[in-house]
């Protein structure tokens, strides 16, 4: 039986150690990992608490990333609750998995802490790994600081493990900026924690011996379709449901209040940025800056990015009348994700706002409050003009001369 | 089952081996197993194969080499008597012709379409061994 840690009301804790907090707290069976900075402490710190005796659990050291998740679809397969942590080139070699356990229906947790890919080479944070996710089938939950970070774990293991979704989830949050940055996070006792996400539940598991089952089938052109079509109708239909009622739940348990698309002074807002990470929080306060100087300035954070809330988007900006969208990844040859997402939702809602994109932030450059200050002026123009009067796609940020597009 | 649409089946790319609760399946035989549709016994696999084993049972000495060699459990073997080929699994490899150790041998690989009395009929006669 694993030792009770005792916790002060508020922990100092970085946004690695709130996610090793939490996956010892609900007691995973089964972490299978391979280090890659800034992820490492996540599972650095699972594998300290197993070590002196606060988990009954696993280990599993393995040889890649690859490994790592392949390890995780074995244990979840198997029967257990299952967990791991990485970041950038380790996620990035995970993919080929990650596919493998979405479409297995296997509700394993992955703590993404997001970091530039390379090349070149940068441990720093940006949001191109989480970005290459979204297709992946895999639920995604953003966390803007370490207190996040750490309830939207217990959030997390309660949406992916109920019957009528079993579907992995990644938590993401930023690397350094948020998995190194230590502030005070508020903490459930362990008997709380634990009973908020519960005993884990088998479903068609492989140590049901009694009921042998064989996982990872093979289907062609015959059935693959069918397979692709039911987990899809099942993340539009059955999971903003079940994470409404986990945030609900979660919020009578603490007080903290998740929504799947976060408003910071939207009511009444007429020029709005919409990002995601740490850069909430340094928009929510220049916005506030902006609100002092009369302009009815707002901002929009997404909680979750897949499935992507399309009707509550398009609910958040009714009255607005510019749109900004903050990408922190480069697109490559095309407009932004976040900006395309939006256009897509905002094209045949009741919303006639001017959208444009902003690439900023990449391998860890800072978006200071300056910037997003200039944002806000190009969105006021915007919003008095009805049209753009900027590219539709600029990089902030960035040295050298001024790049714009589109 | 051919024809079920994407609401009809269960989640995940996963398939049940047997209907309902199994215990004791090791010591079933085959052919009492609950075997589901889904499960890879249900089908034949008959076609794949171009040459076929004939079992020879005069021969045989029940030394179960073939039922221990067979890479798709095809020898059926009960109460450690050699009985028969589970034709609609062999696919027809010819390892249990290479281990039979008798002489002659008790299996022996003829084409798909050759009449197992025709091939009994036309079995080798014992080898004498040289000095």
């Amino acid at each position: 039986m694993a030792d009770t840690m005792e916790l002060r009301d508020i922990e100092v804790w970085d946004g690695n150690m709130a996610a090793a907090q939490a996956l010892r707290q609900v007691q995973v069976d089964v972490v299978a990992a391979y280090p890659i900075t800034p992820s490492t402490p996540v599972v650095e710190n699972y594998a300290n608490f197993l070590a002196n005796g606060y988990i009954d659990g696993e280990f599993v050291m393995v040889e890649s990333e690859h490994a790592a998740m392949s390890g995780c679809i074995g244990a979840s397969a198997a029967g257990g609750r299952v967990a791991t942590a990485t970041s950038a080139q380790g996620y990035a070699l995970m993919v080929e998995t990650l596919y493998q356990a979405s479409g297995m229906r296997l509700p394993i947790i992955l703590n993404v802490i997001n970091r530039a890919l390379a090349s070149p080479l940068n441990v720093n944070g940006d949001h191109s790994d989480m970005y290459l996710g979204r297709d992946s089938g895999w639920i995604q939950f953003d966390a803007y600081n370490p207190q996040q970070a750490y309830d939207l774990n217990f959030v997390a293991f309660k949406v992916a493990e109920d019957h009528d979704v079993r579907l992995p989830v990644m938590v993401h949050q930023d690397g350094f900026m948020t998995s190194h940055t230590a502030q005070g996070v508020k903490t459930l006792s362990d008997e709380v924690a634990f009973n908020f996400v519960g005993e884990f539940q088998p479903m068609n598991d492989m140590l049901d011996l009694d009921h042998p089952v064989t996982h990872g089938v093979q289907t062609e052109e015959d059935w693959h379709f069918e397979h692709k079509a039911r987990q899809h109708n099942d993340l539009m239909t059955k999971v903003f449901p079940k994470i409404q009622a986990a945030f609900d739940a979660y919020e009578a348990l603490t007080g903290r209040k998740y929504n799947i698309v976060e408003c910071y002074d939207m009511d009444d807002a007429e020029v709005a940025v919409v990002c995601m990470g740490t850069s909430v929080e340094t928009a929510v306060e220049v916005a506030k800056e902006q609100r002092a100087k009369g302009i009815k300035a707002g901002v929009v954070g997404i909680r979750v990015i897949r499935p992507w809330p399309f009707e509550q988007i398009a609910q958040a900006f009714q009255g607005c009348k510019a749109i900004a969208a903050l990408d922190r990844s480069s697109p490559n040859g095309a407009p932004g994700m976040l900006y395309n997402e939006l256009a897509g939702t905002l094209y045949n809602a009741a919303t006639r706002a001017v959208l444009t994109g902003y690439v900023y932030g990449l391998g860890g450059r800072d978006l200071t409050k300056s910037l997003l200050n200039q944002i806000y002026a190009d969105l006021v123009a915007n919003a008095a003009a009805g049209k753009p009067t900027t590219a539709l796609q600029q990089l902030i940020g960035v040295r050298g001369p001024k790049l714009e597009f589109l | 089952m051919q024809k079920s649409g994407w609401s009809e089946f269960e989640i995940g790319a996963m398939l049940r081996s047997f209907e309902g609760a199994t215990n004791n399946i090791a010591i079933t035989h085959q052919e009492d197993r609950p075997y589901s549709k889904s499960n890879s016994f249900t089908a034949s696999v008959a076609d794949w194969r171009i040459v076929k084993p004939v079992f020879n049972k005069e021969y045989c000495i029940d030394c179960q080499f073939c039922w221990i060699y067979c890479p798709d459990i095809s020898i059926i073997s009960r109460d450690k008597k050699m009985i028969g080929i589970d034709m609609d699994h062999c696919k027809g490899c010819g390892i249990c012709v290479e281990v039979c150790p008798t002489n002659p041998k008790s299996l022996l690989m003829f084409p798909e379409q050759q009449d197992e009395e025709a091939a009994l009929s036309e079995w080798p006669a014992k080898e004498k061994k040289e000095n």
